[in-house]
């Protein structure tokens, strides 16, 4: 070894230059993904997750660019630093992928997902129930006398909050979008 | 120029503009039409298989004894499906096919209809990429994409599903080089400050080795060449996997024979002493890397491959390099020539005498028999009467495959077509029609199991009725030999179906289709049957009655280390350990 002036664990290409290649720490990291919006993409990038036993925590997806056909798919994944950085490897040899941003490493970025929330109470509890939808700043878009529907947006941390709270005070169902995520700055 | 034609005409239209010569397949009902267009010229040639995944393999051998795409066309439903298996194949071992599939007319899908599947779903795991045509103004678009993606980059089969309706329909004829491509361009050129920092480390490594594998067959002849300037200008050793036989010349003086786990001696322990290894176009497939953790701890990594997720997939590479074989060779030979050819040829010279030290071990010996035909005795003979030819070689899957690999010696690339990554017993004899198709003058030859030949013998009417000379070499132990070997290693010696009761005839069989048989069983006899078998006009199914019980070595146990490996003398009982037990 001792006539090679090379460092091990070097390599450039990947984000991960300065990791311990074979830390086994579970890290959680949101990839987006530009697609082009062609039939059977989504269920290429599922089956990519799905056929190598990859996790998904989160995926949303939608249109972009209406005249360029493009998609943007966030998925929010766990895995190792060496799997996640196979899970952008192999992301990017889907041939209908264009790029692939790992928004965790990437520098900072935002993240936003939407829920509604729908609680069902009377008295104290349906007052409780407006108040903390008050200070989390949920707007109620359908009211009936003994139930709202809450609409949230925020970190899934907050909502996973908000759910919280709500779970004594009559929730009843609850629907969540999945994380949509950009880089911060120009 | 736009032109207007029937998606049926587009499909033959563009088989044309792409230079297809000939299509392996079988027809059906979803794709009637294209067999219309086909009867009615003479420019691309179609060859009836008897069973579509026979006309995959077929496509295969074509492919990766050319260089060129291999084209397939079967019906939909069960036609589509019984594709499917050489298509994974194909995948595995990256081999660039463009499959044509029929399908139940676009108004019809997803009602259950006659010999409707959901081929492109099915297929989606197992193609580079894979479309359902919807328009026939989009299909001839499709198909140049569909050339681009198979052989662009990493190469591999790619599929197109073709609705009836679709293949009726007029549309709008589009030229290659009208068709949109551009976005998917895999990086060749590979990053100048990594190439250096191997040249560097090449400058000083004091013992290195070049550990080859099918992406420098993949990348083309130039690859090949540039790798023999390489390894004869450092005076490195060069190993292989079995996929990449034949780039570097099995004759050439710094060949150390193939790596892995039925790889020689040799070979593995330089790879697990080195302290530079150079992998140009291998993925450190299980087969070769053993126990991970134990896999070469000394040695600094460089990894060439033109698929990033290749890199750091279970080794972790120290100099990764993305690029394709050919461009990266080329400017590390240029940059290691103008900083002046510098190599540690001290230190080189000590390597050496260790590698000399391994092969003194002599690890292929085997206990010759006067009286029964040894498996690798049959391939020695076949080696030394059949050297020098114009040679193909394919394989079945199996110990016969790894004995191939031993002793036989590959001068060039594209002269030897084995499946490697999936295994598929039955690859073989098709994958021989699919070569000897493609060189028409050449002998080709298919070293064979009697269990995997039987699982795709009825090609032997596709070979009869295109007059295709192909060789059947069956080293015949009337045993699934490598589970059996398998079973005395792990199992006790409990043979658990791994030997068939009731064979055939080999040589009736063989007369049966209107072919030559040939039995033998004293070796003797071998040479002279041999001879005949080579002298013979027409396809030949060879029956050698080999030992029954012959294990190849060497052997990597699963789960163990490159210094771990069973040589032919060794107790094999058990031999495979309780963590290695769950590996395959
Ligand atoms: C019974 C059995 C036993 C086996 N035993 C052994 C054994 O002992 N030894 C052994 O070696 N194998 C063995 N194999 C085969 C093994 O399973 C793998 O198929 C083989 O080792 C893989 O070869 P490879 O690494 O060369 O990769 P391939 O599968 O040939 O992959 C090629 C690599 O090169 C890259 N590539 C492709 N094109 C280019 C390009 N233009 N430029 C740069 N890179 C490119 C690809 O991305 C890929 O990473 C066995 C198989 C069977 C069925
Ligand atoms: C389609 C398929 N089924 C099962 C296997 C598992 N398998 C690997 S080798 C082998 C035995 C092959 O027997 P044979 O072709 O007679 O060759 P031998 O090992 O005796 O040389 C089997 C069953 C496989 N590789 N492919």
């Amino acid at each position: 070894m001792a006539a090679l002036n090379i460092e091990k664990g070097t390599s450039r290409h990947s984000a991960y230059d300065l990791r311990d290649p074979n830390a086994e720490t579970i890290e959680t990291h949101t990839l987006a993904v530009l697609v082009d919006n062609e039939a059977g993409v989504l269920a290429r990038v599922i089956g990519l997750f799905s056929g190598r036993g990859y996790n998904i925590d989160s995926l949303t997806v939608a249109e972009v660019d209406h005249e360029g056909h493009t998609s943007r798919i966030t998925i929010v994944t766990t895995g190792t630093a060496a799997v996640i950085e196979q899970i952008k490897a192999q992301l990017g040899r889907i041939v209908p992928v264009h790029e692939v941003h790992d928004l965790t490493t990437e520098g900072p970025s935002v993240e936003r997902e939407l829920a509604l929330f729908k609680v069902a109470g009377k008295g104290e509890k349906r007052v409780e129930a407006m108040r903390l939808a008050d200070i989390f700043r949920a707007n109620v878009v359908d009211s009936t006398l003994e139930s709202f529907v809450f609409e949230i947006t925020g970190t899934p941390g907050k909502i996973d909050a908000f759910a919280d709270l709500m779970r004594p005070l009559g929730l009843r169902e609850m629907a969540r979008t999945g994380v949509a995520a950009l880089s911060r700055g120009a | 120029m736009t032109q207007a034609m029937t998606g049926a005409k587009m499909v033959v239209q563009a088989l044309k503009d792409q230079g297809v010569e000939v299509v392996f397949g079988y027809p059906g009902g979803a794709v009637l039409p294209i067999y219309d267009e086909i009867f009615q010229q003479n420019e691309i040639r179609h060859i009836l298989v008897r069973h579509e995944q026979g006309a995959v393999h077929a496509a295969e051998g074509y492919a990766r004894s050319t260089g060129k795409p291999g084209v397939v066309l079967v019906t939909s439903g069960p036609g589509a499906t019984n594709a499917v298996t050489g298509i994974t194949d194909a995948l595995l071992d990256s081999i660039p096919l463009v499959v044509l599939t029929g399908q139940v007319p676009t108004f019809m899908v997803g009602n259950d209809a006659f010999q409707e599947a959901d081929t492109v779903g099915i297929t989606r795991p197992c193609t580079k990429h894979n479309w359902l045509v919807k328009e026939t103004d989009k299909l001839a678009e499709i198909l140049h994409q569909a050339f681009h993606v198979a052989t662009t980059g990493r190469p591999g089969p790619v599929l197109i599903d073709i609705p009836k309706d679709v293949q009726f329909a007029t549309g709008t004829y589009t030229e290659p080089r009208r068709a949109k491509v551009d976005h998917y361009r895999p990086r060749l050129k590979g990053d100048m400050e990594a190439i250096t920092r191997l040249v560097e480390a090449m400058e000083t490594a004091e013992r290195p080795i070049f550990y080859t594998g099918g992406g420098v067959i993949n990348s083309g002849d130039a690859a090949s060449q540039l790798l023999r300037e390489l390894v004869d200008a450092t005076g490195f050793p060069v190993t292989s996997t079995l996929m990449g036989l034949g780039a570097y010349p099995a004759s050439g003086k710094n060949w150390l024979g193939m790596l892995g786990m039925h790889g020689l001696y040799e070979a593995n322990l330089a790879m697990h002493d080195c302290d530079l290894m150079i992998n140009i176009g291998a993925r450190f497939d299980d087969r070769i890397t053993g126990r991970v953790a134990d896999f070469s701890p000394h040695s600094v990594k460089a990894h060439i491959d033109i698929d990033p997720s290749s890199i750091n997939k279970t080794i972790r590479a120290d100099i990764p390099i993305i690029g394709d074989v050919a461009h990266v060779l080329e400017d590390v030979v240029r940059l290691w020539k103008s900083r002046g050819r510098k190599v540690n040829k001290t230190a080189h010279a000590k390597w050496w005498a260790r590698i000399e030290e391994w092969k003194k071990i002599d690890c292929l010996k085997y206990e010759p028999s006067g009286t029964i035909i040894k498996p690798q005795y049959a391939l020695q003979r076949l080696e030394a009467l059949t050297k020098g030819r114009d040679r193909y070689i394919c394989t079945e899957v199996g110990q016969h495959q790894m004995w191939a690999a031993q002793f036989l010696g590959f001068e060039a690339p594209k002269r030897w077509m084995t499946s490697g990554g999936l295994g598929t017993m039955g690859y073989g004899f098709p994958a021989s029609i699919g070569v000897q198709l493609a060189h028409p003058e050449a002998l080709v030859i298919n070293v064979a199991g009697e269990g995997s030949w039987l699982m795709n013998m009825q090609e032997m009417g596709t070979a009869v009725q295109y007059h295709l000379p192909v060789k059947q070499f069956i080293l015949n132990n009337e045993r699934l030999g490598m589970v059996r070997q398998w079973q005395t290693l792990l199992h006790g010696g409990r043979y658990s179906h791994s030997w068939s009761e009731a064979l055939p005839d080999f040589v009736k069989l063989a007369e049966a289709f209107g072919a030559k048989g040939i039995q033998c069983t004293d070796p003797a006899d071998l040479d002279d049957a041999i001879m005949d078998m080579i002298a013979y006009d027409g396809p030949v199914l060879f029956d050698c009655l080999v030992e029954k019980h012959e294990n190849c070595f060497p052997m990597i146990p699963s789960g163990e280390p490159h210094n771990k490996m069973l040589l032919g003398n060794a107790s094999t009982d058990d031999a495979i350990g309780a963590s290695g037990a769950v590996l395959v």
